[in-house]
């Protein structure tokens, strides 16, 4: 048996064959890589496979949940008391803060009806559960247990207590990837708390940061200012907190200043987060204006068919129209 | 007959672990020195049996399983694997027989090797460099690889499988 082995791994020439078959399987994980990366289709496939995929997810997440039960379970009373005061203080702390909000809330909701925005300060949240699963380091992913059976969609921000965690890429039937904010290709519309300068958070490279690139050279930023959403770019609705700046200094090309920023989100401790529903408004161009003019009941007849936008013409005039260049067309055989 | 199937399902059993080792998160310090399970798995599995049970095709396929799981580019792990278990299978002769601290440190330069082919992997997809502490698995991953031999060694001993 030994013998046998030994001639099918030779102890120093290796065989053609085996070279041949490392090429092709080298040849088909590239031409897969590529395919993927041109087009996605690991989500396609992942989302066919779900059916295996999700409880590979729950198995995986047993032992993260089951330190979390023993956690919970060996706690000793005295913590847990003290952690229901503190929760109580909080809780009371935060009523007194909404009561006193909630004038203020219908006043400005009765300005801006005044105003005629559509700016509500309404919150229609879901609230998720994270699985616990690692999905590689410096990933900056998270998944949670919400998917496209819960109305999930991509795009949808996701936020915890303290501020916004990332935004939803990719949705599985019963659970969803969250990109976290500080992933180097997460981007979030920001301003300054203080000053109202606009600009954009990036996820740093290294680690659990926010960088700010681009702050121009005479802006007003200190450590410690706090970075809220600015509501631009239409994905993440305005006035969440995002960061709280940590650091600045003149970038490495001299024209701009590039501030650092901590998140305000508990990234790595969220149990459970929120995922918004409200989807900004669109941040786009106002839609055109309606065109100033007399109306069209009073714009002289025979200009009225053909100044009317097409969506607008009634069905009826199409069919009178349409006899009318036969007739003519017809007209000089007759 | 069924200690040939219990075999398998043995031999299956630990890569399926792997497989789940790899998703269970660690405390979020311990983040970058994860140790690649599967690659550990696999190379005990490609010295123990050789290529009567780890082919390059078993490396593709888990490692395909690998990147639907973890939801990176398709093909990444299956190109890495491929590699690890063809160069392991190539020098396996030598391997078996090396002693212990030798033979950990052949496993060092296989997933050194492993990093360098996803830093490469990486870079063609667009995304930026990992700090410097990424490279710390596979330091971590050659200081388990003993224990994890062992481990594997005593448990198909007593088990008395092959």
């Amino acid at each position: 048996m030994p013998l046998a082995r030994e001639e099918s791994s030779p102890l120093f020439a290796g065989t053609a064959a085996g070279t041949l078959r490392l090429i092709f399987y080298l040849a088909m994980a590239l031409v897969l890589m590529v395919l993927d990366h041109r087009n996605g289709w690991l989500w396609r496939l992942r989302y066919a496979t779900a059916i295996v995929v999700e409880p590979v997810y729950r198995l995986a997440s047993l032992p993260a949940d089951g330190f979390h039960a023993l956690s919970v379970a060996f706690a000793d009373r005295h913590m847990l008391t003290e952690q229901n005061q503190r929760l109580r203080e909080d809780l009371l702390l935060a009523n007194a803060k909404l009561n006193r909000m909630a004038a203020v809330a219908e006043q400005n909701q009765r300005l801006k009806e005044l105003l005629d925005t559509q700016h509500s300060l309404e919150l229609h949240v879901q609230l998720a559960r994270v699985i616990g699963v690692d999905l590689g380091a410096y990933r900056h992913r998270m998944m949670i247990n919400l998917g496209a059976r819960d109305g999930i969609k991509a795009g949808q921000p996701v936020i915890d207590a303290h501020g916004v965690v990332g935004q939803i890429i990719d949705v599985l039937p019963n659970s969803a990837m969250v990109m976290l904010v500080t992933d180097p290709d997460h981007a979030v519309p920001v301003m300054v708390q203080r000053t109202g300068l606009r600009t954009i958070a990036y996820g740093s490279r290294n680690g659990q940061q926010l960088t700010l690139p681009n702050v121009p050279m005479a802006a007003d930023v200190h450590v410690g200012d706090k970075l809220l959403t600015s509501g631009l770019g239409g994905r993440f609705p305005q006035g969440f907190p995002v960061g709280e700046i940590s650091n600045v200094e003149t970038a490495a090309s001299g024209m701009f200043l590039e501030a650092r920023a901590e998140p305000t989100a508990d990234l790595d401790r969220a149990d459970e987060v929120l995922v918004l529903h409200d989807l900004a408004e669109s941040a786009g161009p106002p839609p055109p204006a309606q065109p100033a003019g007399p109306p069209a009941s009073e714009a002289p007849a025979p200009a009225s068919t053909t100044a009317v936008p097409r969506g607008v013409v009634p069905e009826s005039s199409k069919p009178s129209a349409k006899p009318a260049p036969a007739q003519t067309t017809g007209a000089p055989p007759t | 007959m069924s200690r040939q199937r219990l075999s398998f399902w043995w031999f299956v059993g630990t890569l399926f672990a792997a497989l789940l080792l790899m998703l269970v998160p660690l405390p979020h310090v311990l983040d970058a020195f994860k140790p690649y399970w599967l690659a550990l798995v696999l190379l005990y599995w490609a010295l123990e049996s050789g290529d009567q049970r780890v082919t390059l095709g078993l490396a593709f396929i888990l490692g395909i399983c690998a990147d639907v799981l973890t939801g990176v580019l398709l093909g990444e792990q299956a190109l890495r694997l491929c590699v690890l278990a063809f160069i392991a299978l190539r020098f396996r002769s030598r391997l078996r027989f090396f002693p212990m601290w030798q033979q950990t440190l052949a496993v060092l330069a296989l997933l050194v090797n492993d990093r360098f082919l996803l830093l490469v992997v990486r870079a063609f997809a667009g995304e930026s460099t990992p700090p410097a502490l990424w490279w710390a698995s596979p330091f971590v991953s050659a200081a388990l690889w003993p224990f994890l031999f062992l481990l594997l060694d005593d448990l198909r001993m007593r088990l008395r499988l092959q």
